[in-house]
This record gives structure tokens, C-alpha cells and sequence, in this order.
């Protein structure tokens, strides 16, 4: 049965591609597959389409779940249904699993055809760039020419603003949540920590475990549990574990004694279980070298002068990954290149997270957003 | 921020004071009815500054481009002269940091455009010669729930601006319906002022 509200029972498909693509680190790919789904329907003048980027750990499953298992609700589903902010009656939503992920697009896991092997290690750096790239190609074989809107949070904010630097035509409004036109010094800090844990896992052989029939599960495991420290707040934090202890006392030793380490550990075994090492290390490392302003001297205005879109920003109190600040820095740059931008500085105690939430002012000012996009 | 009933001297006031195709910041926008206005009458581009994020939904629910940034914090990251003209109805009451945000107002925009409800209007005085802080139609909080934390009259405002180099190029001054123009800082409710800097 269909909950209301929801997109209901959804199916992933499969895009591919032939022609080669040239990534940012000199890299090729000769070919590719995208995996991704759609709600809603696309209209005649394919007008209404929404791209949908996913951060870290998302995938192409934003809405929905699948037929054999009830518990797969996708990542951003109390935003994207029938009646919901960004509302399937009206829009055509596309969600889309990046290049070198791990949930069916070509990554690390995926058979390199010159070798006929996993390309492992081999498989060439991604950067924001290249996913969008890579989207650009979807849109085209949907027949999508200009998005209505590219909408991400985290990571998937960045995309969404780079597809207003890259395809400035091809989109009309760029709503970048929770993002930075940057990571910061401190941001590249957590990721090499977690690059760290699993390049030195003993487990991991240089990125080609699946050759070795190993997972470096433990590197993975602690990545993701400096991850989830960063998600939240200090405030979120102690409402949700405080020092509360497992067994009401101090049992002096290294099993789990206070609830936060019970909540880390078992985030980092969850993760650990079904996300692919490389697929990791890729995407921290398309977040640090993401910086538009790079090739103008670090001018950030400059580099935004060739949008055309409208943007909608929108950033939460206590995110300290990225903080309000520096979605603020993003305003001002475009509101120096006249650009229409709508920005939300919201209050909420739930921190980087906060993006994921359907805080009731937040999902307002996307429905309010949304219902003024037209079509 | 606050809100009077009767607005329609204040949008018509500021619509003709407001260059035709304007770049204008509004500041404590509320539900950016005044910047749609300006944007329908005048053809201006422009951004509204609110705090309050209810208002800030119903400005994206206009299709009003709005800020949300806390004045308090003044207009740090605007750049000088971005725009033809800055507004600001009946918020400057509402602001801490008064002298501070009268000289971003002149810095990010070539003028100014603020009014605000007149202490000085008579009934207030007859209140407080009873012994009561004014609640009226201008000021319409009691004291221990107003929002507003300064409380000035016209003549005093006028005194900041002359010491602060502060140039008035126009005043509207009214009560209700009604334009006044004898002795306003007495009989008039709310107070338009039109600014600009001493030239150099």
C-alpha cells in the first residue's frame, strides 16, 4: 500500500553511456553506466524537472521504496512526494548515483573493460566536476535541456552550484542547502583523518581488496564514526547521549560504557557493512578539491559571474561543517553578480544533519520556494 | 518587526521617493509586501533583510528575494554604494544599534529611506503626562511586550542626523489618513524621512 505523500513503490534504472569521458584529473572513462530513478512525470515542454544531487553517503534512491524491501525508504523522502515540498504532481524529480559510487553507477567496484577486473584502486579520481558532467549526459538522454531546479544538500549543494557555473543555461534555479563554496582547512582535516583510518587498514591492499577478498572494514567503520561526530552538534549531541551511561555505572573498560560510543559504533558497523572503502575515498577527496574560485585566484565572485540562475541557499545555526558563515559567503558573491537569491538562515539544534530533517519552517520555505518555481 | 495597519502612506510615500528600475535593500522587510510593491509600482530589483523566519517563509511565498540576516549584526558584507536605495519602515525602532545602522544604510546605498513612529505625537505626550507609557495605533505595545527598544521623536532624529553629517532631502509626516505639515513632531504619527551624505 501507498503511504500518502508518498512516490510509492519505485524501480532504479540504468543509463548508458558510450562515448568517452574526460575527467578533471586527466583520467578517462571510456564508457559508463548511471543508475538512477525518477518520480512524478516529465511534461511535453520538459519544463518541471528537478535534479536531486546526493552528499557523502546518498544514492540515486531519494523517494520511495522498493517492492522487495519495505524498510528502503530513500534518503530525502520526507521532502519529495505527492503533496511534499518538492511535490511529484508538479515536478519531474530525478536522482542520480555519482560516478565512482557504490550503488550501481561505474566505481571502483565495477569492471574495468580493458582489464576485465575490478578497477579498484585504478579507478581515476572524480570531482564535482566530472558528476556533473556525467549528469549533463542523463539530462540529455532524458530529454531534459534546462532543469527547473538543482537542488542538493552537503556535497550534493555543491553540485548543484557548479551546475549553474558549468551549464549556466541549463538551469534555472540552484538551491545549494547546507553547502560551502569551499571545505575549509579544518573540513579537509576530518577527511584525511578518515582517509587515514582506511588507507592504513591492513585489510585495504592499496584500494585492491576485492582481489584479496578482504574488506577494510575497520578503516571504514572509524571514517564513518568521525563522520557522524562532525553530522551533529554539541547541543544534539548531549540531548540525544549526554553521559548517559549502558550500564549505569563505570565498568572500566573498553566496551561500550557511554551511550554516545554505542551510537558510533553503531553507525560505523552499519556503514562498514555496505558502502565500498574507494567509493569513500573518492568522494572525500572530490569535497576537498571543490573550490569554483580556484581558477580565479581565489575570487569567488569571479568565479560566480557566469551564473544565470536564481538560488535559493539555505543554512542551519548549529552546523559547524558547514557553518552558516560560509553559506553566507556564497550569498554575498552573488549577490555582488546581481543575482535573484533567496537565503535561509534557519535555527535548529540537529547541526549538519539539520539539511535531512523536515524541520516544519525549513520544508515551508522549500514549499514556498518550490510552489513559486514555474513550470 | 513592526507592523501598522494603515501602511499606505508609507508604501506611496516610498514608491515616489524610489527611482523607477532601483536596486533596493529593504531592511526588516516582514513579508516583503513593501518590496513587491516597489517591485509591481516601480520596477525595482532588490533583496528584503528579515530576522524572523515565519516572515521569511512568507517572503519566498511572495516571490520576494529575502535575506535572513539579524541587523543587529549590521550590513557586514554588502559593499559600498551596492545599492540605489535602502529602506527601512517602521524598523528603526526596533533596532539596538540605531547610529550603526543609519550609517550602513548611507554606506551600502547611495540613500536612505527609514520612518518610524513619532514619540513625539501629542496622545503619547498626554500619556505620559498621566503617568502611562503611550500604546496607540503607531505604537500599538504595551511596554513589557514591545518589541521596540528605542524611542525617539522627530526633532531627535533630525539632531542625530544633523550631527552625524546626515543630510534630509525630504520629510513626509502623517497621522492616519491625514499629510501633516504644521508642527508634525506634535500631531504627526509616523515620520518618512528621505536621507543622503553631506557631500564631501
Amino acid at each position: 500500500m501507498t503511504a500518502p505523500g508518498s512516490v510509492g513503490t519505485v524501480a532504479p534504472q540504468r543509463a548508458h553511456f558510450d562515448a568517452p569521458l574526460t575527467l578533471r584529473s586527466g583520467g578517462v572513462l571510456p564508457a559508463f553506466d548511471l543508475v538512477f530513478e525518477t518520480y512524478g512525470t516529465l511534461n511535453a515542454s520538459a519544463s518541471n524537472a528537478v535534479l536531486v544531487c546526493h552528499a557523502l553517503s546518498g544514492s540515486h534512491h531519494v523517494a520511495g521504496t522498493y517492492a522487495h524491501d519495505a524498510k528502503s525508504l530513500g534518503w530525502w523522502d520526507n521532502l519529495v512526494g505527492p503533496g511534499k515540498p518538492l511535490d511529484t504532481d508538479k515536478f519531474f524529480v530525478v536522482g542520480v548515483n555519482n560516478l565512482g559510487g557504490c550503488y550501481g553507477s561505474t566505481g571502483p567496484m565495477s569492471l574495468n573493460p580493458a582489464t576485465g577486473k575490478p578497477w579498484g584502486a585504478s579507478f581515476p579520481f572524480v570531482t564535482v566536476e566530472d558528476w556533473v558532467d556525467a549528469q549533463a549526459r542523463l539530462a540529455d538522454q532524458l530529454g531534459i535541456n534546462t532543469w527547473a531546479a538543482v537542488l542538493g544538500g552537503s556535497l550534493g549543494g555543491m553540485q548543484a552550484l557548479d551546475w549553474t557555473l558549468r551549464y549556466p543555461t541549463r538551469v534555472r534555479h540552484g538551491m545549494v542547502i547546507a553547502a560551502a563554496p569551499k571545505l575549509s582547512a579544518e573540513n579537509i582535516a576530518f577527511n584525511e583523518v578518515a582517509r587515514q583510518a582506511i588507507l592504513t587498514d591492513p585489510e585495504f591492499y592499496g584500494g585492491d581488496y576485492y582481489a584479496h577478498g578482504t574488506v577494510p572494514t575497520n578503516g571504514l567503520r572509524l571514517a564513518r564514526m568521525i563522520g557522524h561526530i562532525t553530522y551533529l552538534s554539541d547541543d544534539a549531541m548531549a540531548e540525544k547521549f549526554g553521559r548517559r551511561l549502558r550500564h549505569g555505572e563505570h565498568k572500566y573498560h573498553y566496551d561500550i560504557e557511554f551511550e554516545i560510543e554505542s551510537y558510533l559504533r553503531y553507525q560505523g558497523d552499519k556503514f562498514a557493512g555496505f558502502f565500498d572503502a574507494n567509493t569513500y575515498l573518492l568522494t572525500t577527496k572530490a569535497l576537498d578539491y571543490f573550490d569554483p574560485a580556484f581558477a580565479y585566484e581565489g575570487d569567488l565572485q569571479a568565479a560566480l559571474a557566469r551564473a544565470q540562475a536564481d538560488f535559493f541557499i539555505a543554512s542551519f545555526s548549529t552546523d559547524w561543517r558547514f557553518s552558516p558563515q560560509r553559506s553566507r559567503e556564497l550569498v554575498f558573491a552573488l549577490l555582488h553578480n546581481r543575482r535573484r537569491v533567496t537565503y535561509a538562515e534557519l535555527d535548529s539544534d540537529a547541526g549538519h544533519d539539520s539539511f535531512l530533517l523536515d524541520d516544519a519552517h525549513y520544508h515551508a520555505a522549500l514549499r514556498a520556494y518550490f510552489q513559486n518555481i514555474e513550470v | 518587526m513592526v507592523h501598522l495597519q494603515d501602511v499606505r502612506f508609507d508604501y506611496d510615500v516610498i514608491a515616489r521617493w524610489v527611482p523607477q528600475g532601483a536596486r533596493v535593500l529593504d531592511l526588516g522587510c516582514g513579508d516583503g509586501s513593501l518590496l513587491r510593491h516597489l517591485m509591481n509600482a516601480r520596477g525595482v530589483s532588490g533583496y528584503g533583510i528579515e530576522r524572523d523566519t515565519p516572515h521569511v517563509v512568507e517572503c519566498i511565498r511572495n516571490d520576494v528575494p529575502v535575506l535572513q540576516i539579524d541587523l543587529e549584526q549590521g550590513l557586514a558584507g554588502f559593499e559600498d554604494a551596492q545599492f540605489d536605495v535602502v529602506v527601512m519602515s517602521q524598523s528603526l525602532q526596533a533596532v539596538k544599534n540605531t547610529e550603526g545602522i543609519l550609517a550602513e544604510m548611507l554606506r551600502v546605498g547611495r540613500e536612505a529611506i527609514v520612518s518610524f513612529p513619532n514619540f513625539g505625537y501629542w496622545p503619547h505626550r498626554d500619556s505620559l503626562a498621566e503617568g502611562h507609557m503611550p500604546v496607540s495605533r503607531s505604537l500599538p505595545y504595551q511596554w513589557y511586550n514591545t518589541p521596540n527598544v528605542r524611542f525617539f521623536t522627530m526633532s531627535d532624529f533630525e539632531e542625530l542626523c544633523a550631527q552625524r553629517g546626515i543630510v534630509v532631502r525630504e520629510r513626509f509626516a502623517y497621522d492616519e489618513d491625514r499629510e501633516i505639515t504644521i508642527d508634525p513632531n506634535n500631531f504627526a504619527s509616523v515620520a518618512i524621512y528621505r536621507l543622503g551624505r553631506a557631500a564631501a
